[in-house]
């Protein structure tokens, strides 16, 4: 197992270590008021030392877990580090959490002090206070609306900072005992405990120390040649791994800069501004950044229109090949650079992305048209396979040799096995050590000789030697008559089309795949004011029959170039409905990083489901939906079925077969 | 840490008294005898059914119309008439029911505009774009960033208003007003065709304005559960006369109102 530096072993340290060697370089952005606010490493160390002495001033001791609710906001990074430095633990939750979800967290987790963004949070805080006994302390940020609260328990950052400040001040021993608390943090020493988002059943808090987080995060700057000069723009929950890693950690050990958007929707604008060198977004951002622009096109002149058209079409058959260095016509490469002065320069530039180093794309499978698409336009978009137990990094694919179906080799350090039933196991340094308080989970995923059980299916390619993610290995079914039914694959292929927000396949032990549609409200909403069609709310518009002849359309143009694949070609869509209502991870019907959860769907949809298989071509149901602010009401529908014709399967091996 | 109920708030000295108003258009008595008082740091809620002289009152009260009889005393000074622009300059903004932005003009600079009032340089001193006029405009523009933050609109900061839906429109009309740092916000039927959500962050956001900068508000609204949430006292009026003034609660339970609202069983 690779080891790790015992000067650099924690987070805190690092941070001393950066303020010395990169002082003036910059560590942080905020736009705050319209203003990008920069600062440097060593205004960094000066922040969190001043919050973190305050901290200690207020209690917070070694092996305390606090908690950190809130966006992407630099003094949310900083508590982390400060508490850190106390030996405390930061427990990060996700900030749209509801206060139920919150409470089960919190106090599974035993924190005794929340730093949080605003008043929202605060307000969340105070629902559940009886549930947490131990929670004594909450700091905020923001401290709008927050006025004529009691501030018996209740902190600004600031005042802590000052605390701390007035401390450092008046006591020359401070700075030399807070140092020294902070050498004694060690490499193996629990870093950080990060609940999972759970697909299934409870969230599971996942312990990693500063030696998992710290040897995954130089390993990926190494494979990726990342250093102090990247900017990247952190925008994903705090609580995500994700963030977590490439936001906090990897920023640490590279010194690269860090910039934090004014709000949750000015990404897209701030990202611009600031020209991002390295990216890591989850497909749905690819996914939703095509959409937006697909409907931008369809409002723009028919010149423009014909421009883009061709151009992508261009970008399409010799984009890829020239981002892989491959042999290009001199007529391709010519066409090519036009597209890049009149349509892909100006697009990326609007999607911020025109400095882009690297962009990956994880947590889940992303569809091939659309990495077909960005890689066409330019952008060296990679794909990596990543678990919260893993520091993120279990397989990503090196540069220039980049598939769209794969998810890459093994990251440096890893070691990736096939099991005999088909799942994927791992083994690296930056495999956790345990679910907090909950070692038979941790037995059953944790082998004791150090492999994790990834609980997906996959295989290495036969060609190319990468590893392939087929499905979670509990939710790759058969239909009846034996056939593979991979329902991601078939959502995933469904969720290309720009006017499909959600799929969810059904067909596990059934006679044939049915699919159910979530519609994308802009995609198609765009489309209804183009044709004149009339709606007043999502429920309306989903249930209009040209949007149904729309997405009969699409689904099948997805049952033609399914019908060409030998193995899915039995499992073609059938039947299909459009969903009255948007799937919402307030409902529980998708993770809070937008997975489907689809046992959950598959039981509060089931009179969908079974309309499905009885040969009804209308269904009624009733659904309770939670409104934002928690309230619940309940949401009667009529959806209508619609029938498909299946392709004739056109494969060899399925004639022999059949 | 217990979050304060609204309605708490202290009531302050009057701020704006309306006695015995009366307005008409030709034969059409739109207000009669009106009288009533709006406290400082209150959200004062003016509502009635339709045609009940809720706007005309706005309208009164903001110098848009004269009327024939009666006293208004803003800020302790007796004025029987008033021109829009001299209200405005009295620290009085408003909103109005139908939007009235520079639909060309992006958010920002429909905010900017509301500063236009507090901007002391000419014209000869802007075209020159250093100094003394370039200083008031880096100030102006951060108050603006402010209440840009302040109601959540940094992501539409460069979008000309006519793009954008209805209830973001709305805000920035709020914004607008808020930017000349009013002594008293009159706002006419903010909610007005919005949805639950829409209404519940416009709410808040008169709540927050309230409480933040002490800004009083006077609100005409048509829906009764909004203004019962938000306000610290209603004035009920009916064909232009006032037929009740009080609480929220004093209000609900009064005969006079719920006879013009439900009608009367026979």
């Amino acid at each position: 197992m690779p080891t790790i530096d015992p000067v650099l072993d924690t987070l805190p340290k690092l941070l001393i270590h950066n303020a010395d060697t990169f002082g003036l370089r910059p560590a942080m952005r905020h736009k705050d008021l319209g203003i990008w606010q920069t600062w440097t490493w060593a205004q960094v160390l000066d922040e969190v030392r001043a919050f973190s002495v305050g901290l200690s001033e207020l209690g917070l001791k070694r092996g305390d877990k606090f908690t950190i609710v809130g966006g992407n906001r630099p003094r949310l990074y900083w508590a982390m580090c400060a508490g850190q430095a106390l030996g405390a633990i930061p427990v990060p939750v996700y900030s749209d959490a509801v206060a139920d979800e919150m409470a089960y967290v919190l106090a599974h987790a035993e924190v005794t002090l929340a730093v949080v963004e605003d008043q929202e949070q605060v307000d969340k805080l105070i629902t559940i206070a009886d549930r947490l006994p131990r929670l004594a302390q909450v700091i905020y940020d923001e401290p709008r609306g927050l006025k004529d609260y009691n501030h018996a328990r209740l902190f600004s950052f600031e005042d802590v900072q000052a605390v701390g400040r007035k401390k450092l001040a008046s006591d020359p021993e401070c700075l030399r005992r807070w140092e020294a608390g902070l050498r004694e943090g060690k490499g193996g020493d629990l870093s950080v405990i990060l609940y999972t988002s759970g697909t299934t059943g409870r969230s599971k808090g996942v312990m990693l120390t500063y030696a998992n987080t710290i040897i995954s995060a130089r390993n990926a700057n190494e494979f990726d040649k990342l250093d102090e000069r990247e900017e990247v723009i952190a925008y994903l929950p705090l609580a995500w791994v994700g963030d977590y890693v490439f936001s906090y950690v990897q920023a640490y050990t590279a010194g690269y800069c860090v910039n934090c958007p004014e709000a949750a929707d000015t990404v897209l604008q701030d990202r611009r501004e600031i020209g991002t060198t390295y990216a890591f977004a989850p497909p749905r951002v690819y996914e939703n950044l095509l959409t937006l622009t697909m409907v931008r096109m369809a409002d723009a002149g028919g010149l423009k229109r014909k421009m883009f058209d061709f151009f992508i079409a261009v970008a399409r058959r010799w984009g890829e090949k020239i981002l892989d260095r491959e042999k290009v016509p001199l007529y391709g490469r010519f066409l090519y650079a036009v597209g890049n002065l009149l349509v892909y320069g100006p697009l990326k530039n609007q999607f911020g992305l025109s400095r882009i180093r690297i962009g990956y794309t994880a947590g889940e499978a992303i569809g091939p048209e659309l990495f077909r698409f960005y890689r066409g336009i330019g952008l060296n978009l990679k794909q990596l396979y990543g678990q919260t137990e893993a520091s993120v990094y279990v397989t990503a694919q090196p540069n220039g040799e980049i598939y769209c179906d794969t998810v890459g080799k093994a990251s440096p350090g890893v070691e990736v096995k096939i099991s005999e039933s088909g799942e994927v196991l791992y083994r690296s340094p930056g495999v956790f050590i345990g679910y907090y308080k909950d070692p038979e989970k941790t037995a059953e995923v944790l082998t004791p000789d150090g492999w994790v059980h990834t609980g997906d299916a996959g295989f290495f390619d036969a060609k190319n030697g990468q590893l392939k993610i087929i499905d979670r290995s509990k939710d790759v079914g058969r239909l009846r008559d034996g056939t593979v039914f991979a329902p991601k694959y078939i959502e995933n292929k469904l969720k290309f089309y720009p006017n499909i927000r959600e799929a969810v396949a059904v067909g596990d032990g059934r006679d044939f795949t049915g699919a159910m549609i979530n519609i994308d409200l802009t995609a198609v909403g765009s489309w209804a004011e183009r044709n004149n069609v009339v709606y007043g709310s999502y429920q309306e518009l989903a249930a209009d029959p040209r949007v149904y002849d729309m997405i009969a359309q699409h689904i099948d143009e997805v049952n033609r170039s399914m019908s060409e694949e030998e193995v899915m070609a039995g499992a073609q869509i059938h039947r299909f409905l459009i969903l009255h209502k948007e799937l919402d991870p307030d409902d529980g019907e998708l993770t809070r990083t937008q997975k489907l959860r689809r046992g959950h769907i598959i039981d509060r949809y089931g009179p969908l489901v079974e309309a499905f298989y009885n040969g009804s071509s209308v269904a009624q149901i009733t659904t309770e939906v939670t409104f934002e602010d928690g309230h619940k009401g309940t949401i009667a529908a009529r959806v209508a079925i619609r029938d498909m014709k299946p392709y004739p399967v056109r494969t060899a091996a399925m004639e022999r077969a059949a | 840490m217990r979050a304060p109920s609204s309605n708490e708030t202290a009531l302050g000295e009057v701020l704006l008294a309306v006695e015995e108003v009366s307005l008409s258009f030709g034969g059409v008595r739109a207000l009669t005898g009106v009288s009533f008082d709006i406290r400082k740091g209150e959200i004062r809620a003016i509502i009635g059914p339709n045609g009940a002289g809720k706007t005309s009152m706005l309208n009164v009260v903001n110098g848009f119309y004269q009327p024939q009889s009666g006293r208004i005393t803003f800020k302790g000074e007796v004025r029987t008439s008033m021109r829009p622009y001299a209200a405005a300059h009295g620290g009085i903004a408003r909103t109005f029911q139908n939007l009235a932005l520079f639909r060309g003009m992006t958010t920002l600079d429909n905010i900017l505009a509301g500063r236009a009032l507090k901007m002391h340089r000419g014209f000869f001193w802007q075209l020159l774009r250093y100094g003394p006029a370039l200083n008031e405009e880096v100030e102006h523009r951060h108050r603006v960033e402010e209440i840009i933050e302040f109601l959540e609109i940094a992501a539409i900061r460069k979008i000309p208003v006519g793009r954008l839906p209805y209830g973001l429109q709305k805000r920035v009309e709020l914004g607008r007003a808020l930017a000349m740092e009013p002594d008293l916000l009159l706002l006419d039927e903010p909610m007005a065709g919005m949805n639950l959500e829409e209404k519940e962050d416009m709410s808040r956001f008169i709540i927050d304005v309230n409480q933040q900068y002490g800004t009083t508000i006077a609100l005409i609204e048509h829906d009764m559960g909004v203004v019962m949430d938000l306000s610290d006292r209603v004035v009920v009026l009916d064909y232009g006369r006032k037929i009740a003034d009080g609480t929220p609660d004093e209000v609900k339970r009064d005969k006079d109102v719920i006879r013009a609202y439900l009608g009367e069983s026979k």
